[in-house]
């Protein structure tokens, strides 16, 4: 854009609506260094008590104050791994029945669903969590009305995998219905609606002549998604999952009221533990102690770096996808 | 008479709404463990006087910050304040009512208060020494009770709280194992077991799960029906937990001899008592910046100390603390002075 020979009335306007939307932008800057510098100054007593340490160790005992963030860490990613595990093949067959082969007459209520579960509030889902979802995982229940026994479903996961090398340990373990596996599962239907509505938007946005193409050339319904329409929009499906990633990774009531909250060695994913984010919920009303309190508040920047690498990391990936993109084309 | 009364009350609550902490008005904040009590008394107080309290239900921990940055009048702590540390930071402080606190369980088969545990037992089962319900250690103390074979699940606060304190204190004084190993805090390592959020999560979870014990405020224990120990206290009697074992452990304590009301009441002495019981406290300032509102904290609570006071206390499942005690506490309020070193009360 040239300049113009002098100022009117117009381009004084445009000056200030420039500066008033930069000054928007820098605002986030300013923000985001504020709760960084704050959060490492508050928990610089324990910064600087416990040094790296800290990151790995496993002991967490007000009473003889000594900190570590290792299980919480932990919990946090396990519980968020097995979300993604569950949510996102869930959440993946929910947009493609929604695009490609629900009738339409559907399509409307079923979007509109989705929407509404994003939109329950957390505490919600904990307390469903907490006395519907885990005395089923634990002991089953029989739905009289339908005539219709929902097994005990960690004792039967315990007993079906039981056996198989690794993954039978990871369900061996006794069933408590609260702990990191219920966690996980609630916040795996937490994140499904996140996910699933990204999911839809992009598939949405093929268009539909590569599909009508593909179709034309023979191709089955799943060799179209596959080939087609994942490959157009994989660089929205990331992002959708990582949306969901960030939604799991700091969700504080519904974890809270069902990971059952024990700083034990995780033995098993039916093994009571805590994330971050929940055992800042319990803690940090009675932390009087000054290296409790700091211990919890390093915790809080621990969990906001953890989300900033995770955005990071799925930038890149997004960067290298676009890359290779173009040379495809 | 009765339209100015009604005006009298339009008026305060307007004034409540537009403002929330105007001159008139005490501010508190602290423990949880009282708050319904304070909350009530708040209510009835403001009927009667016009003088309102603004109690904010921000944890022991909380409350301790905010009367350190005198940020509020009082501040409220279910674990008492040391003497040594109460000096350091100028402060005062008085109980105000006792709970008890009361291990439950689930047991399939097992009434209420029909499962007996002594001291001893009752700290290995929390050290996670003791796995099995059908173990002899339980079996030996509940002869023709059958006691299921199942796993023991130990379930504690996972958040930090006055009522683990007191649990805490009880099973070091009991168990020289359980005070080298964990100690006693408002949260403290626990060797096993899963947290529950506040009383209501620890009832929650001793409810759903088969096989699970618990520890909880007496109120909480009483209103979700749960299913109470009968313990054995420092006499050797088993007691059931009640407000008559409660108030009795507190008459037991020596209250003369404990600087800054520093008394945490377990295992008290007395054939009559239950050996878990703690009081809440209220911490101010020794050296009071703003005598007004000092002197409206005192009105409130002499009036809660009151007959009236006290109904709304035992209403609510909260124990009074007993004549002579607040007689002492009252006498104590002599120590708070004005900037001058005059006593506020004068």
């Amino acid at each position: 854009m040239s300049a113009p020979a002098r100022p009117t009335y117009s381009h004084l306007a445009d000056i200030l609506f420039f500066n008033l939307t930069r000054s928007a932008a820098l605002l986030v800057l300013v923000l985001l260094t504020a709760i960084i510098a704050s959060l490492v100054h508050g928990s610089w007593d324990s910064i600087s008590h416990f040094g790296f340490r800290f990151l790995f160790s496993s002991s967490w005992d007000p009473v003889a104050s000594t900190f570590g963030a290792w299980r919480p860490i932990q919990g946090t990613l396990i519980t968020s791994f097995i979300a993604l595990l569950i949510g996102v093949p869930i959440s993946f067959g929910i947009a493609l029945f929604l695009t490609e082969l629900s009738p339409l007459w559907l399509r409307r209520p079923l979007g509109i669903a989705i929407e509404l579960l994003a939109g329950i509030p957390s505490i919600i889902y904990g307390i469903w969590g907490l006395f519907v979802v885990a005395p089923i995982l634990m002991e089953g229940k029989r739905l009289e009305g339908l005539g219709i026994t929902i097994p005990a479903i960690q004792p039967w996961l315990t007993e079906v995998t039981s056996g198989i090398p690794i993954i039978g340990h990871l369900f061996d373990g006794p069933p408590f219905g609260i702990g990191m596996f219920t966690a996980g599962l609630i916040l795996a239907i937490m994140v499904i609606p996140y996910i699933a509505s990204v999911m839809r938007d992009v598939f949405e946005v093929v268009p539909p002549m590569l599909k009508e193409s593909a179709y034309g050339l023979g191709a089955t319904t799943w060799e179209v998604v596959w080939n087609v329409v994942l490959p157009y929009t994989r660089t929205g499906v990331v992002g959708g999952i990582m949306l969901g990633l960030g939604r799991a990774l700091g969700e504080t009531m519904a974890v809270t009221f069902v990971i059952g909250n024990s700083y034990d060695a995780i033995d098993s994913l039916f093994h009571p533990g805590n994330s971050i984010a929940s055992i800042l919920a319990n803690e940090f009303a009675e932390a009087s102690d000054a290296l409790h309190y700091g211990a919890l508040i390093e915790m809080g920047l621990i969990l906001f770096l953890i989300t900033f690498v995770v955005l990071a990391c799925s930038k890149l990936l997004l960067l290298r996808l676009q890359k290779g993109e173009g040379s495809n084309a | 008479m009765h339209l100015s009364l009604g005006r009298k009350l339009i008026a305060t609550t307007f004034l409540s709404l537009s403002c929330h902490a105007q001159a008139t008005d005490i501010i508190g904040a602290g423990a949880s463990f009282p708050y319904p009590l304070y909350a009530k008394w708040a209510e009835v107080y403001k009927q009667k006087t016009g003088t309102g309290l603004n109690y904010q239900s921000i944890g022991s921990g909380g409350g301790i910050k905010q009367i350190q940055a005198k940020t509020v009048d009082f501040g409220a702590s279910d674990a008492p304040m040391k003497p040594e540390e109460l000096v350091k930071n100028g402060l005062y402080q008085f109980p105000t009512v006792m709970g008890g606190v009361v291990p439950v369980y689930n047991l399939p088969g097992v009434a209420v208060g029909q499962l007996k545990l002594t001291p001893t037992v009752l700290a290995d089962i929390y050290l996670g020494k003791i796995k099995n319900w059908n173990d002899p250690a339980i079996a030996a103390l509940n002869k023709g009770v059958a006691l299921p074979d199942l796993r023991v699940n130990i379930v504690r606060r996972a958040d930090g709280s006055g009522t683990t304190f007191i649990f805490t204190n009880y099973l070091s004084k009991v168990s020289a194992d359980w005070k080298a190993k964990v100690g006693e805090g408002t949260a403290v390592a626990w060797p096993a077991g899963i947290g529950g959020k506040g009383n209501e999560g620890v009832a929650a979870y001793v409810q759903r799960l088969k096989g699970a014990i618990g520890y909880v405020e007496y109120a909480y224990a009483k209103r979700n029906k749960l299913s109470y120990v009968t313990l054995q206290n420092r006499e050797g009697v088993f007691i059931e937990p009640n407000e008559a074992s409660f108030k009795a452990a507190a008459t037991y304590a020596d209250w003369k001899n404990a600087p800054g009301f520093y008394e945490i009441l377990t295992n008290e002495p007395g054939k009559d008592s239950w050996p878990i019981v703690g009081a809440t406290f209220i911490l101010m300032h020794k050296k009071q910046d703003k005598l007004a509102s000092a002197k409206d904290v005192l009105k409130f609570f002499e009036w809660a100390y009151s007959a009236e006071g006290d109904k709304l206390s035992m209403d609510l499942d909260y124990i009074p603390m007993p004549e002579e005690v607040v007689t002492q506490i009252k006498a104590s309020w002599k120590q708070m002075t004005d900037a001058n070193g005059a006593s506020v009360l004068k």
